[in-house]
């Protein structure tokens, strides 16, 4: 299959919902996934959850991995990468379990990978477009930098380097599901995907405030993220790479993540 | 502080932190772990150059000579890193501990599923010959 290859009636898309202590609202995420865009294989990562997240995602129909601890939201998302990988799903679509994601969006996602030229990776952008989504000031001073440095880096418009709602082709797939960044990974994987020469283009999304439970950034958190990504960023850009030439495929780390 | 040892202080700071890049670079350490690390050698390093602030922070804490002021700072660091460390492991050998009790949990899933599934062929193999008999 050419990379590009708009989604068929017979490409498989899967969507991959990590979940840690979100029980008040990942029911209503997966029905709503099922609702709106019915296409779509839905897993819930339930990243070691002390709640009901795992019981109640697998009574409103989705498959359900534990994972016997939390790992975090890298080692979540990245469990979702490999499943999708083994079973050789074209696409995967990252929805979060806290429902600040709008299932009704991801067909302007899929649209957007269908366009031409395409990308390998569609993300949902708040700030695309102006959509009236304010989020917190601690939070929106580190996107802001993110997003700055991102752009310089890319040479293209990089407006919301942290936001989780995702479209990725298979190649992205392969890539991720090999290596992917540990904790805060978004930031760093845009830029692992564009040293492998993986091409990624936004579209604006609306998004809702949180539906309940605690974002996994705390205001305390805050600062050890921008400091993480920061180091995770300047330290990427001195890694040697297996850089394989435009177009070609599995363009896949060479060295693996721990 | 005498020069000479300033210079040592100093060669030793940027070496640490040359180093802890260098093994992020290499993957050979996480973020998560390089921090901690990055901080130490950035404070150390900051006392070494800027010679006034060590001595000031050296009258404070009642030292006489501001040398032992550095090592004091670098001994407090150690201790915090190894208190980390300690912490880390204990996280470690917790998460070790549910894995293989998840692992042994669904290896004796997988058999006792398996020796059903056997037993069932049989059954359905001495159906079958009994049918022909």
């Amino acid at each position: 299959m050419p990379p590009h290859s708009p989604p068929t009636d017979r490409s498989t898309c899967l969507a991959v919902v990590p979940a840690y202590n979100e029980a008040a609202t990942v029911g209503n995420v997966v029905t709503q996934l099922r609702h709106k865009a019915p296409q779509l294989d839905v897993v819930v990562i339930d990243d070691g959850s002390t709640d009901a997240t795992a019981y109640i995602a697998d009574r409103a129909g989705a498959r359900v991995l534990k994972m016997p601890f939390n790992l975090g939201i890298g080692g979540a998302v990245q469990a979702g990468f490999k499943y999708a990988d083994e079973n050789g799903y074209d696409y995967m679509v990252q929805v979060d379990g806290d429902g600040q994601h709008d299932p009704g969006e991801i067909s302007k996602l899929f649209s957007a990978i269908e366009d031409e030229g395409g990308a390998d990776m569609i993300c949902g952008s708040r700030f695309a477009t102006a959509t009236g989504y304010i989020a917190p000031i601690s939070r929106r001073t580190g996107i802001h930098v993110f997003a700055f440095l991102l752009s310089r880096l890319l040479r293209q418009p990089v407006t919301d380097p942290t936001s989780g709602f995702r479209l990725y082709n298979r190649r992205a797939i392969t890539l991720f599901a090999h290596d992917y960044p540990h904790d805060y990974p978004e930031v760093e994987a845009v830029l692992m995907l564009h040293h492998h020469r993986l091409t990624m283009r936004e579209v604006s999304v609306r998004m809702f405030q949180r539906g309940g439970g605690t974002s996994s950034i705390g205001s305390g958190k805050s600062f050890y993220y921008m400091v993480k990504v920061l180091l995770a960023l300047f330290v990427g850009l001195g890694r040697r790479r297996a850089v394989p030439r435009p177009g070609e495929p599995a363009a896949v780390a060479a060295e693996h993540g721990i | 502080m005498e020069s000479r040892l300033q210079i040592v202080a100093i060669v030793g700071a940027v070496g640490l932190l040359l180093l802890v890049l260098e093994l992020v670079r290499r993957r050979a350490l996480m973020e998560r772990y390089a921090l901690l690390w990055l901080f130490s050698s950035v404070v150390i390093l900051g006392l070494a150059v800027w010679t006034d602030l060590l001595n000031a922070l050296a009258r404070q804490m009642g030292i006489m000579s501001a040398p032992n002021a550095l090592f004091f700072v670098a001994v407090a660091f150690i201790l915090l890193l190894l208190l980390h460390f300690s912490a880390a492991m204990s996280r470690l050998s917790d998460q070790s501990k549910v894995l293989a009790q998840r692992q042994a949990i669904l290896e004796h899933r997988l058999s006792e599923t398996e020796r059903r599934a056997e037993a069932r062929e049989l059954e359905a193999t001495s159906e079958r010959t009994g049918a022909v008999l």
